[in-house]
């Protein structure tokens, strides 16, 4: 080769206008931000349920839960010499769903302790948005459980209508406890009738955590994440499904096991966490069968009425497994196969 | 009826409209071209001429070298200026000739066209194709001259011609088949004709209406055309004429979805069949070439020219007037930009090809190469450079990747160095689509880890 022969017009020091990168130069234009904000809106007919039914101290409880789980992420965040990076919701969605797995009357150190486990122990310290093994909210929930289990078992009773007095206080055991303690007729009848148990389920009108209450608003918010896409049907239904058909399996009354204690919550808006669930669809379902096959072994078996946090955990720990059990099927792995 | 597809992708804004109803205009002859020798896939062609050398259009002035390589002609008439490196659209600078126009723009003596090339010796066929310096136009850029002769051993059944045109603001296929059927599908009979085949099919997306209608119209006038008095086979001997032997060729519309133009893709939406991994797709009985390529055979044997020039779609909201133009290889890409009205002041980057897979530019004194399939201007706010985020496993990459991988995991191993377990979990099956970091909310470029990664695996295997 001759030697490079550049006449002037040929150098060019580049155009400083342009940027470089490589593709896609285009994006879908989704973001982490939207996603938790989105799912951070899709619980608020819960919440919102949840301060006409305990009046405003389960506000109050929000308020503390949330603000200390941001507050936690700033601090854990800028102490790791990280960007603060609060504004992408994820310890927002944190400290709510922390909330909303607690009763109406705990004191408010309660959260603080709470969002901090949450935060600092089980993310921040596994490094952060992404790295967390274990779901934030429910091990800042199962810590608060081991700590002070008479504030986190007792359940005020709902009002019924808005209040702004504190919390009620009068205090019901969750219908999962009462089931537990003294049997399924005994439950029965605390309620008009079978119906009227059901119903009552369902609009959320009894003992139990902040979020807990009422099915049909936790309903209502995770329709509008399915319908955006943000959450799909592989593990709630499996989840659902699973402890359904168990307890109808055992003997039990698989309506009740539905719409009782945190099944509805916690398949929806916590086992689906991105972070700490399955990857691959396959592995989904897998994940959600293995929480409901948890929850009823708890329920039933176990010492607590109710087993979805703690299913869920443990399963978290499947997740990896499970990620590397169910792959993708491999584009041309099948090998050809001949249509026309 | 649901369109013919695959599984996976993703469905970006088409972004067509600009210029998918402009036809197209010739671009004006160019006052010197800068033609690399390394405009293909494969080993760079020798530079033939030297500094001084008075050339014609359509003069050979690199020749191919080695097995896989294509020639490279002259796209204008004028003196060789300068022979050296300078800068590719490809980012590198590459051994190229420079020529300035002499005004007269002449063709070379000596060409001269075949009509009766539905009866031709496929033998001669290639040998036009080789000669004429027919790379893929879709954007691969492999030697056709070399894709045309498939290995021996090789059963091909099918020809398949790709007009899918999946990346947005591309448009230059679209036009083509929608001015030049005939063009297109006399090319794909030559294709036919030197692989032996009798089923050809050509893939369109369904947003290109016109082009499916106009490309329907034309394949239906395709008739029995391989009967002759003397035969050949594939391999140029003669043989007995096969009986009942009709050509046919099928337009197929297709669901718009990127990257529906992948090769891989393409034969999987049309004939349902999968190419396995590490396999090409004339292990199924398929060659695949692009509608614009097709279009370079058939003036390559009709006329007797080399491929000097190509349709580039000059468009995006950068660019002022934007324009589909046939472009002399060699042109500056800042010549073309100057045709088409200039950028606009918030231009922020200029890409070859679309904005999927398109090649960022950094200098617009960059020529138009065999593979430029278009100038993409984007603006402030189409041109991303993503702030990588953390992986939130939220697995939308995954339901992209149309290789079936998981993105999101290669990424992580990727970053954490451990190539060989990427490797494993299928980082070579990877054509680098895009899709994944389309996709993915934390702005994750999974293409530039994988692109890394991809290297750094070569390199530890060429020091084994």
């Amino acid at each position: 080769m001759d030697t490079p022969a550049k006449t002037p017009k040929d150098v060019s020091a580049g155009d400083a206008r342009l940027r470089a990168s490589v593709g896609p130069h285009i994006s879908s234009g989704e973001s982490v931000e939207h996603i938790m904000w989105t799912v951070s809106a899709a619980l608020l007919p819960a919440a919102a349920l949840s301060v006409y039914y305990f009046g405003v101290h389960s506000l109050l409880v929000m308020a503390v839960s949330i603000g200390s789980a941001v507050a936690f992420e700033a601090l854990a965040q800028r102490m790791a010499g990280q960007k603060v990076a609060v504004s992408d919701g994820s310890g927002f969605l944190t400290g709510l769903l922390l909330a909303m797995n607690l009763p109406a009357g705990v004191p408010l150190y309660l959260p603080v302790v709470g969002s901090a486990v949450a935060i600092i122990i089980t993310k921040q310290l596994f490094g952060g948005l992404g790295f967390n093994i274990f779901n934030p909210a429910l091990i800042g929930r199962a810590f608060l459980l081991a700590s002070w289990p008479r504030y986190m078992t007792t359940w005020p009773v709902p009002h019924d209508s808005l209040s702004l007095a504190s919390v009620d206080a009068t205090t019901a055991a969750t219908p999962l406890a009462i089931l537990k303690e003294e049997g399924y007729a005994r439950l029965l009848e605390h309620f008009a009738s079978r119906y009227d148990m059901y119903t009552q389920m369902i609009l959320g009108h009894r003992g139990g955590a902040l979020g807990e209450v009422s099915a049909i608003a936790l309903l209502f918010g995770a329709a509008y994440l399915l319908y955006k896409g943000y959450i799909t049907w592989h593990i709630p239904v499996s989840f659902i499904f699973t402890v359904g058909a168990l307890t109808w399996i055992f003997g039990g009354d698989p309506v009740l096991a539905v719409f009782s204690g945190g099944l509805i919550l916690g398949a929806f808006f916590m086992a689906t966490d991105y972070v700490t669930a399955p990857m691959l669809k396959k592995g989904q379902v897998a994940f959600g069968v293995g929480c409901g096959a948890l929850t009823v072994l708890i329920r039933l078996k176990g010492g607590y009425p109710e087993g979805v946090c703690y299913a869920i955990l443990l399963m978290n720990c499947f997740t990896p497994l499970l990620d590397r059990a169910f792959r993708p099927s491999k584009f041309g792995a099948a090998g050809a196969k001949v249509k026309v | 009826m649901s369109l013919a597809t695959f599984k996976g992708g993703v469905h970006p804004p088409d972004s067509k409209k600009a210029t998918e109803s402009l036809p197209i205009v010739d671009a004006r002859v160019p006052e010197r071209v800068v033609l690399p020798m390394a405009q293909h896939i494969g080993a760079p062609a020798k530079p033939v001429v030297a500094v001084g050398d008075m050339v014609k259009k359509g003069q050979m002035v690199g020749e191919a070298q080695g097995a896989v390589s294509a020639h490279v002609h002259a796209s204008i008439s004028g003196k060789v200026v300068a022979v050296g490196n300078f800068l590719s659209p490809s980012g590198i600078s590459v051994p190229s000739v420079v020529i300035e126009s002499d005004g007269l723009d002449e063709w070379v003596d000596g060409l001269s066209g075949r009509d009766d090339y539905m009866t031709m010796n496929p033998v001669e066929l290639r040998r036009i194709v080789r000669a004429a310096g027919i790379v893929g136009l879709g954007g691969a850029t492999f030697p056709t001259g070399v894709k045309i002769e498939p290995d021996k051993t090789k059963k091909i059944k099918y020809a398949l011609l790709n007009g899918a045109e999946c990346e947005p603001y591309l448009t230059a296929d679209a036009r083509l088949m929608e001015e030049h059927p005939d063009e297109v599908i006399e090319g794909l009979k030559i294709i036919m004709a030197i692989l032996r085949v009798t089923e050809g099919y050509v893939g369109i997306e369904a947003n290109k209406l016109r082009a499916l209608e106009k490309m329907a119209e034309e394949s239906g006038r395709v008739y029995c055309e391989l009967v002759t008095e003397t035969y050949y086979d594939r391999s140029g001997f003669e043989t007995e004429v096969p009986k009942g032997c009709k050509m046919s060729i099928s337009v197929v519309p297709l669901e718009v979805k990127y990257p529906q133009g992948s090769e891989k893709h393409l034969i999987k939406s049309v004939l349902g069949l999968e190419v396995p991994p590490g396999h090409l797709p004339m292990d199924v009985g398929v060659v695949v070439h692009n509608v614009g390529t097709a279009a370079a055979i058939y003036h390559a044997v009709k006329s007797g020219r080399p491929l000097i020039d190509r349709i580039v779609t000059v468009t995006g909201p950068g660019i002022k007037e934007p324009r589909n133009m046939r472009v002399r290889i060699g042109t500056l890409f800042s010549d073309i930009i100057e045709q088409c009205g200039g950028l606009t002041e918030n231009t922020a980057k200029v890409l070859m090809g679309g904005p999927m897979m398109g090649v960022a530019q950094t200098d617009l004194m960059v020529p138009v190469v065999k593979g430029t399939s278009g100038i993409v201007a984007l603006t402030g706010a189409e041109a991303g450079v993503f702030d990588m985020g953390p992986c939130i496993r939220c697995g939308r990459c995954v339901e992209a990747c149309p290789m079936g991988l998981n993105p999101g995991l290669l990424g992580q191993l990727i970053e954490k160095g451990r190539f060989e377990e990427a490797k494993d979990y299928g980082l070579l099956d990877c054509f680098e689509c895009g899709s994944c970091s389309f996709a993915c909310p934390s702005g994750r470029s999974m293409v530039q880890l994988a692109k890394w990664a991809k290297r750094e695996l070569a390199r530890k295997k060429q020091k084994a």
